[in-house]
């Protein structure tokens, strides 16, 4: 279970638990502070507040073991090398979940300049899924998706759900919000949430 | 060792020409007279003024003295590491590191010189050190300047790259490496672009000096030499302090990239 309680960063402040295999939609205008307040969690920013995982706070484990437990994927994929496979510890392992995002099984020795906006998108997705977390904080992660490669991602997120892992999903699309989220975070300018049932 | 020494009469001929490109200016409408003007007797104040503070210098052969010297050289040259990068830290790191650095480096290898290779007597006498000094920072700024400017551009650019490794639990280490990487080469490039160059295309001014003070060509490229090797590990030590220092100063105990340390454009 992941416990975040008055997290502040800016203007944000909130509290809230999130149950293991639980996945809760986070809804809110462009600027709202949806970005900052996943980042906080992973602790990517300086912020205030007591995160915990399972009761350990994340101060009592090294920064990077955290965000190897509490997974905070951008979205849009930062790439640190010129050719995609090098981006994966083990690119076979991740070829079965490159194959079922509908991305081409020989993209590996590919350069990342290649690849459009949404295929960056979904390698992203798998290459940050690769890590097993516990907690995966997904911002806008189908922002470039069409329809069907956007269904695919949900259904592959549903199964790790199903499996334990928590996830904070941000996104604009109402409908979507209703469709993965067992509960929906509205937040608001003056960064707090409100939370209401789908 | 004989030279022929000038006057000052001897100078009014040769600052004609500074006079012919002020003309040029004037004829050709380049509006540089005015910066040719200040240029000009910024040059023949400042150097008037280090040769009678060398005499001085020179006459005294004191420690205090030769230190003082020493240290506002590197205030200096922190100065101009500062003020040649379109990025600067925020807060005392903002002078302090190139200072830190330069000091460490420049300092390091001419005190390696002064008490391994030319072992003058007093160690600190002002007639070697402080030449020797001055090469060591010139050199070491260069190196510096560069490889902090690459670093920091490169942070603000790629910062979507090295946050994605952050946040796929790489330590600050291994998110920053490529960009270290990348620093490094360029603050050592200068260096080495000279050391290749040297004698075919340029003559170094010191061994050129040397050379009209009447000393053997062959003397005066073994100090050259000397002076190469000095230049190439102070840069190489410099370079590798401030790089890592600032890499260091740019990301937290947390592993996170802390670019609000930046202050751009020499705002604040």
């Amino acid at each position: 279970m992941l416990t975040v309680s008055r997290l502040k960063r800016l203007h944000i402040s909130v509290s809230f638990d999130l149950q293991d295999g639980e996945c809760v939609a986070l809804q809110g205008p462009s600027g709202v502070g949806k970005t900052l307040l996943l980042r906080s969690i992973a602790d990517l920013d300086p912020n205030e507040g007591a995160v915990k995982l399972d009761g350990t706070p994340r101060e009592a484990v090294p920064a990077p073991a955290w965000r190897k437990r509490v997974t905070y994927l951008a979205a849009e994929p930062g790439w640190w090398s010129d050719i995609v496979q090098e981006h994966f510890t083990a690119w076979d392992d991740a070829l079965p979940l490159v194959m079922r995002l509908g991305l081409p099984d020989d993209c590996g020795p590919w350069p990342v300049q290649r690849l459009s906006t949404g295929e960056r998108q979904r390698l992203g997705l798998v290459r940050g899924l690769m890590l097993r977390s516990r907690v995966l904080l997904l911002d806008e992660p189908t922002s470039a998706l069409d329809s069907v490669s956007a269904a695919a991602v949900e259904a592959l997120i549903a199964e790790r759900v199903a499996d334990g892992t928590s996830v904070i999903w941000s996104t604009h699309d109402d409908a979507q919000a209703r469709r993965v989220g067992s509960r929906i975070f509205a937040m608001s300018p003056d960064g707090n949430i409100k939370e209401s049932l789908p | 060792m004989t030279y022929i020494q000038l006057s000052y009469g001897d100078l009014i001929l040769p600052a004609l020409l500074v006079v012919m490109d002020g003309v040029l200016s004037l004829v050709l409408r380049l509006k540089l007279e005015k910066q040719l003007a200040i240029a000009t007797v910024r040059m023949v104040v400042q150097l008037l003024l280090v040769g009678y503070v060398l005499t001085f210098l020179f006459a005294a052969v004191s420690p205090i003295w030769t230190a003082l010297a020493a240290f506002i050289m590197v205030l200096f040259a922190s100065r101009e590491i500062v003020a040649r990068q379109k990025r600067r830290l925020t807060g005392v790191w903002k002078y302090g590191l190139g200072a830190t650095c330069t000091l460490l480096a420049a300092g390091t290898v001419t005190m390696f010189a002064l008490l391994t290779e030319l072992r003058p007597d007093p160690w600190y006498h002002p007639r070697y050190a402080l030449p020797l000094l001055g090469m060591m920072l010139g050199n070491t700024m260069t190196g510096i300047s560069l490889g902090l400017d690459v670093l920091t551009n490169s942070l603000v650019r790629e910062r979507a790259a090295v946050e994605a490794c952050l946040a796929l639990g790489g330590t600050r280490h291994q998110a920053l490496l490529p960009i270290i990487r990348d620093a490094l080469r360029s603050g050592f490039m200068p260096i080495m672009n000279s050391m290749a160059a040297i004698g075919l295309v340029s003559l170094p001014g010191m061994m050129t000096g040397q050379i009209l003070a009447g000393v053997e060509p062959v003397d005066a490229v073994k100090y050259q030499l000397l002076i190469m090797f000095l230049i190439a590990g102070g840069t190489g030590l410099g370079t590798l302090a401030a790089v890592l220092g600032s890499a260091h100063l740019l990301t937290d105990h947390r592993h996170r990239l802390r670019l609000d340390r930046i202050s751009a454009d020499g705002s604040g």
